[in-house]
């Protein structure tokens, strides 16, 4: 093992040139605290022929150090939350169809009836679990519950993965952005007009086949700046919110830094939207 | 002022502007070799296109804190020799490795640069220490980095003022900057990067 340098050591000190990995882990777990003419060092201590075959080797560890790092943050970030936010989806698309078949079995024999997965959660609280009804109603229940904690799971992960992107459309529609676009790059790098239409890929389509009107928003039709702004200036809501978004994807795939002056910005753009109504 | 050997002005369609000799990073503008240095996207790149005497002359060691995406550092290494590009963050170092896989002499470290000792195994003594770090705590960043530096180097580093207080006015920030930073440097040069970066201050110093 090497990791157990004394401080005055570079990081070649006892890893064979030949095993980048090795290397790799030196530059990421090593320290020190004395300054020196390393390279110099390194053929002086005849651990490298020349510099020039040191500083290849430093090379291909460092690379090979902050690939590793880089895939490690990667398969901790927005490939995640992508599965989660999909996943949230799925259980509840399917708690909400489950609990229609069971509105529609339980009407077939019960006066008292009722609709949507509360009524399944008052079935699933009744005794008889060998009856096939109520059996299936705890079923929706369960799913209801898995789609709640993903639901708070995406709201946890989404901030870490995507600060202002998260703080200006709220953590789920964030990480819905980013799952439509496919992957916080992907985003990063759409203008804000495809991110203003996003999820309203049929409605676009349908307005470039000629016969629909341009569709005004995708999925951030569920923000609160489209939702408090009247319809007849949703499509400027929309466009304003859209571009927000966008610097806001950029920023998080390029510097990652939290800037707060974004909501404000946002803010008074739509402020200034609304006013218009007043007139 | 001296532009560093490697560092040329060179005409690209009907705009004139920086260049440097490297593989391409993000599509910008090229005539033969040579790639357009943009001053909007590169604090290093304003200061010299703002005539500040930065004392690089081409072919220097090169520490380079807050890297990001390697835009600048990509130049940097493009006219320097052995360059060290220190970034903290895991996803800009998705692009910095892409420069940096076709530049030998830049070595991307994953590393804070507030702590110094993490990677004082690897770095070695410099001629230039290039600081762009949007965190509090600036001149803090350039003083325990002031080890790596040689008796005759250049601190280059561009202060941002809302990194260290978003309210504040920046005249004062950079007031209560560069007396911190006296501490270590003896300041050179000041300037604003300004028309291509607003609230920046730039810095040549060197260690006393």
């Amino acid at each position: 093992m090497t990791d157990r340098r004394s401080p005055s050591t570079g990081w070649f000190a006892g890893i064979d040139p030949g095993d980048p990995e090795a290397a790799a882990g030196a530059i990421r777990d090593g320290s020190g605290d004395a300054v020196r003419e390393w390279p110099q060092v390194a053929v002086e201590s005849g651990a490298f022929d020349s510099e020039a075959d040191y500083y290849a080797a430093l090379h291909d560890a460092t690379v090979t150090a902050t690939r590793a790092a880089v895939r490690e943050a990667e398969t901790a970030d927005d490939r995640q939350l992508i599965h989660s936010v999909r996943a949230m989806d799925d259980c509840e698309r399917v708690a909400n169809e489950l609990a229609e078949r069971v509105a529609e079995w339980a009407g077939s024999r019960r006066e008292d009836a009722g609709t949507g997965v509360d009524y399944a959660g008052t079935l699933a609280g009744e005794d008889d679990a060998a009856e096939p009804l109520v059996s299936l109603a705890r079923r929706v229940c369960d799913l209801d519950d898995e789609a709640a904690s993903l639901r708070a799971h995406v709201q946890r992960t989404a901030p870490e993965v995507a600060p202002n992107l998260s703080a200006l459309a709220g953590p789920v529609l964030a990480a819905r952005l980013v799952a439509l676009a496919g992957g916080l790059k992907d985003l990063a790098r759409k203008p804000s007009g495809t991110i203003q239409v996003l999820g309203a890929e049929e409605a676009l389509f349908a307005h470039l086949r000629g016969h629909a009107p341009s569709p005004k928003h995708g999925v951030i039709f569920v923000h609160e700046a489209i939702q408090g702004t009247s319809p007849e200036h949703r499509g400027s809501a929309a466009r304003a919110l859209a571009g927000k978004l966008a610097i806001a994807a950029r920023i998080d795939h390029y510097t990652g830094d939290r800037k707060p002056e974004l909501d404000a910005e946002l803010e008074e753009r739509i402020e200034r939207i609304r006013e218009r109504e007043t007139e | 002022m001296t532009l560093p050997d490697g560092v040329e002005r060179r005409s690209f369609g009907e705009k004139e502007g920086l260049a440097t000799r490297g593989e391409p990073v993000y599509g910008e503008p090229t005539d033969g070799a040579w790639r357009r240095w943009d001053p909007r996207r590169s604090k290093l790149g304003a200061m010299l296109e703002n005539g500040m005497e930065t004392g690089l002359s081409g072919g220097e060691t090169v520490l380079y804190l807050g890297a990001a995406a390697g835009t600048t550092v990509g130049h940097v290494a493009d006219f320097a020799s052995p360059t060290y590009a220190v970034e903290f963050a895991a996803r800009p170092a998705r692009d910095l490795l892409s420069v940096a896989e076709s530049r030998r002499n830049l070595f991307p470290l994953l590393k804070d640069a507030r702590k110094p000792e993490t990677y004082a195994h690897v770095v070695e003594p410099v001629d230039a220490l290039i600081q762009d770090v949007a965190t509090r705590g600036q001149a803090k960043v350039a003083l325990a980095n002031r080890r790596f530096l040689r008796e005759d180097g250049r601190l280059l580093m561009a202060i941002k003022a809302r990194s260290e207080d978003v309210t504040a006015d920046p005249d004062a920030v950079f007031e209560t900057v560069l007396g911190s930073l006296e501490d270590g440097y003896e300041i050179l040069e000041t300037g604003p990067l300004a028309p291509f970066h607003e609230d920046h201050l730039a810095v040549v110093a060197r260690p006393r």
